[in-house]
């Protein structure tokens, strides 16, 4: 452990090109696919959280389990649409970066669509009454409820990013783990780890959780000065 | 408006990367032990600087990368498991089959040596004394080049280890690193190819116990994707890539290549 927190700091302190390449790749891939994610669960997510269809249960319950979507199954249903032989060979997406922002969009979709409609639904409950006597309509409340809930819409975000981030399993079907290419933090620990050299692993398991870190301290310090200047 | 349409512009960078420079490049199938040994961040940049070409490698087990190229997602394979690169060619996935360097299997257990295997040179002999000893052996267990001549090697003893599965026979069903960690965790003697186990770095108190039969022997061949069965190939630059490391100078740069001042795979392509 002492050896891989060493290692840490001589890969980053060093400054090592490939390193780079890889953890900006990471934020790349993840981050996009966090923000593609977003704009497809959080309409999904309202629009459970305010409507009233039957069956609304159901896609409660299907929404929910989705969260739990094994990574690697996540992979190969899009290798199987990506691959050459696929549906959708003819675009030539296979080991792209772009391969693995759709299959970590896929992935990550559910858990913002269900944990954004529990928020929404939380705060709509509260605010219903309020809403008819202003006779708002659906959209206009959609809007208010996305603003107000913004703080936690973020969190859940943040959860989808983490997850994004952190998966292997899909990104080593559908990018392949190529040097300079699609290599990211998590296929390059997997990796390392196959090769035996677990200090290295560790060591990019430790950046790894940094830059996590660094992740949400930068959300949470926006956070913060938004809500200074609310008070102002 | 010009805000969303910021953001679109933006999402679509991101996720093309912009405009990629056009150059030409080449998937290669390959098994793991070519990637984990370091043998392609020896020859790889020898071969882009002389002809321009990117390779780009996707290392997974022998029957992955198979398939994976029986799909059309790789213009050339680098495997080892003759009989099935032979199928392969045979069914017409492939253009044509070259040999290309050799290694050999070699079996790996704790200092102990609790089957008492040590030295022996007969494999056939020492795994069927593993078995009868009932002692700890971890497999692939994932149709992987090393797996399937494991499993050839099983059946000649006339032993079925999968009866065993699960007790004194263990399938990891991962890549040869994965089980070697696996194996080395439970004590479990390991069959690997002799390339990736010595370039790991996690070996223990682990050595090499087995080793030296004939049957041993582990080809690697190399076959460009045939671009009749997959258009989408990058058929001329795969057939540059398959023809220099038949070349004399890609088989020098194959000898030349070594880990801890041993050489880790023996060129042996036919020179016509």
């Amino acid at each position: 452990m002492g050896e891989a927190v060493t290692l840490a700091l001589q890969l980053v302190l060093s400054g090592d090109p490939d390193l780079l390449e890889i953890v900006l790749l990471s934020l790349r891939v993840s981050l996009t696919a966090t923000v593609l994610a977003c704009l497809i669960g959080l309409p999904i997510g309202s629009l459970v959280a305010i409507g009233r269809f039957p069956g609304r249960n159901a896609v409660l319950i299907v929404m929910n389990a989705l969260m739990g979507l094994p990574p690697v199954v996540v992979g190969l249903l899009v290798y199987l649409h990506l691959s050459r032989s696929g549906p959708l060979g003819f675009l030539g997406l296979l080991y792209t970066p772009t391969a693995m922002i759709i299959a970590q969009t896929l992935l990550i979709a559910p858990i913002v669509a269900a944990l954004s409609r529990q928020v929404l639904e939380d705060l709509h409950a509260e605010y219903s009454e309020q809403f008819r006597s202003l006779c708002l309509t659906r959209v206009q409340a959609v809007e208010a409820l996305l603003w107000d809930a913004r703080y936690s819409l973020l969190t859940v975000g943040l959860a989808g990013f983490g997850r994004a981030v952190a998966e292997v399993g899909a990104v080593i079907i559908v990018g392949g783990n190529i040097d300079h290419l699609t290599r990211v933090m998590t296929t390059a620990i997997a990796l390392e780890t196959s090769k035996g050299d677990l200090a290295l692993a560790l060591a990019l398991g430790i950046i790894l959780l940094v830059i996590a870190l660094g992740v949400n301290a930068a959300v949470q310090s926006v956070r913060m000065t938004a809500t200074r200047q609310a008070y102002v | 408006m010009q805000i969303k349409a910021f953001g679109a512009a933006t999402i679509a960078t991101l996720l093309t990367g912009g405009a990629w420079a056009q150059e030409q490049s080449i998937i290669v199938q390959s098994t793991t032990s070519t990637a984990n040994s370091g043998l392609y961040d020896h020859l790889l940049p020898m071969f882009e600087n002389e002809t321009g070409i990117k390779v780009n490698v996707v290392a997974v087990g022998t029957g992955q990368a198979i398939k994976n190229a029986e799909n059309c997602d790789g213009d050339v394979l680098l495997v080892h498991a003759r009989s099935a690169e032979e199928a392969f060619v045979e069914a017409g996935y492939g253009t044509e089959r070259m040999d290309l360097m050799y290694n050999d299997f070699v079996i790996v257990g704790p200092e102990d040596d609790p089957a008492g295997v040590g030295g022996m040179e007969d494999v056939r002999a020492a795994l069927s004394k593993i078995a009868g000893e009932g002692a700890l052996f971890a497999s692939r267990g994932d149709d992987s080049g090393t797996n399937r001549k494991e499993m050839a090697l099983w059946a000649e003893t006339g032993i079925d280890p999968s009866a065993a599965s699960g007790d004194w026979y263990r399938e990891t069903g991962s890549g040869m690193g994965a089980t070697l960690n696996a194996g080395i965790g439970m004590g479990a003697y390991v069959m690997t190819d002799r390339a990736t186990w010595i370039s790991f770095e996690n070996k223990q108190d682990y050595e090499i116990q087995v080793q030296g039969d004939a049957d041993m022997f582990n080809q690697y061949g190399v076959i460009p994707v045939s671009p009749e069965r997959c258009p989408s190939v990058n058929a001329e630059a795969a057939q540059t890539f398959a023809d220099w490391l038949v070349s004399d100078e890609g088989q020098d740069a194959i000898a030349a290549y070594t880990v801890a001042d041993q050489q880790l795979f023996f060129p042996n392509a036919s020179s016509d």
